[in-house]
């Protein structure tokens, strides 16, 4: 058994679990896009940062990929890890506005605004179709070629590859692929439609999760602002 | 690029048997084909890929991620002009172009005769003696634009 802190409670992880898996156990909510049960965690989205640590010495780390050690102090929603995950959320944003997924998170998140360049690349390069296809389908019909900027998921010398089954695992893993409500016609680069939430005050009260989306109306979670 | 284009695939194998079939050898492999055949042709990667019971996507995730790799034909003579900042800042954008009028290529691409490539490189690590140009291994120390047909010449015949 490991013990940890995180977010202020004493939590007991168990050998070999990631800081994420302790986090579910115990219901603490961390935001993944490119992890999924039954694939190797990848840590490519970095939407489950958290930060490890304290003091100035605190730093961000995905915590997918992140194991559970011993004495670890985790927090899962300071200012901090928010602004970095709204950053990420606003990266893909730009990268797939089409993607409903992304455009949900964006609104769960209160990502109100995009200030990049849409790219329209209807790909966030999370990698979740290369595995699905190499692990849970044994088909490695599909994977990253070149790099950089011009880095895209593709089959060898993009055309139909013979390892490939068609068995759409890639497809139904997508996360990219389902498309936003008003479809591809959207002018707006984020649709925040559905966002009803008043804004939380996860600024003023760092260790809070409000299960309600109410945060601090209810008076349970009242503390002094900062 | 054509990908049933027939490549003698004899030398291939001779290649990954001296490696010892080892697939952590790959690279090394892939440079060996590269100075054999100028690029990676696609019947040599499925080879590859059958023989070291690699798949063959990660074969091409590999040579498309090196700048090194080719797959598509390359000519001849390959031109490379260094672009790092040394030599930028003393005109290699300007050999770059004299190249491209002379060879009538674009950069990245192969005159139809199939004797030429033009390529450029970041930085080649002799800043010293830029703007450097290489051309088939031949390192060319302080290039100049009335320099460029000289160099030429050398590999016309």
């Amino acid at each position: 058994m490991i013990t940890m802190k995180m977010n202020g409670l004493e939590v007991r992880a168990e050998e070999g679990w990631t800081i994420l898996d302790t986090a579910k156990f115990y219901g603490l909510e961390i935001p993944t896009l490119c992890h999924h049960e039954g694939l190797t965690p990848y840590g490519a989205c970095r939407l489950c940062l958290v930060e490890i640590g304290e003091g100035p010495k605190a730093k961000l780390v995905s915590s997918c990929t992140y194991p559970a050690e011993e004495g670890l102090v985790v927090h899962t929603d300071t200012k901090r890890v928010i602004q970095a995950r709204r950053m990420m959320i606003e990266l893909m944003l730009s990268v797939a506005p089409f993607s409903k997924t992304i455009q949900d998170l964006a609104s769960k998140y209160g990502v109100t605004s995009m200030r990049f360049k849409i790219r329209n690349e209807e790909c966030i390069l999370c990698g979740l179709c290369v595995r699905m296809c190499a692990e849970q389908m044994d088909g490695k019909a599909i994977g990253f070629q070149n790099r950089g900027y011009q880095r895209k998921i593709s089959t060898p010398f993009d055309i139909r590859s013979e390892e490939c089954r068609l068995c759409g695992g890639c497809i139904y893993i997508c996360p990219a692929c389902q498309l936003r409500c008003q479809g591809p016609q959207a002018e707006t680069a984020v649709c925040n439609a559905c966002l009803t939430m008043d804004p939380t005050c996860l600024d003023y009260y760092d260790e809070l999760q409000c299960w309600m989306y109410d945060a601090g109306r209810c008076g349970t979670c009242v503390r002094e602002k900062k | 690029m054509s990908v049933n284009q027939t490549v003698n695939l004899d030398k291939v194998q001779e290649i990954i048997e001296r490696h010892g079939g080892n697939k952590s050898k790959l690279i090394s492999i892939l440079q060996d084909i590269q100075a054999v055949y100028h690029y990676l042709p696609a019947e040599a990667l499925k080879t590859i890929s059958r023989l070291l019971k690699i798949p063959l996507i990660d074969i091409v995730s590999v040579a498309t991620f090196y700048r090194a790799f080719s797959l598509k034909p390359r000519g001849k003579h390959v031109a490379t002009v260094c672009m790092g900042t040394a030599c930028h800042v003393r005109g290699a954008p300007k050999i770059l172009e004299e190249f491209e009028r002379q060879l009538q290529i674009k950069k990245g691409e192969t005159s139809k005769d199939g004797e030429w490539s033009l390529e450029s490189v970041a930085c080649l690590g002799c800043c010293a003696i830029g703007p450097v140009v290489v051309v088939d291994g031949d390192y060319h120390a302080h290039t100049s634009i009335r320099k460029v047909p000289n160099i030429l010449k050398k590999y016309r015949k």
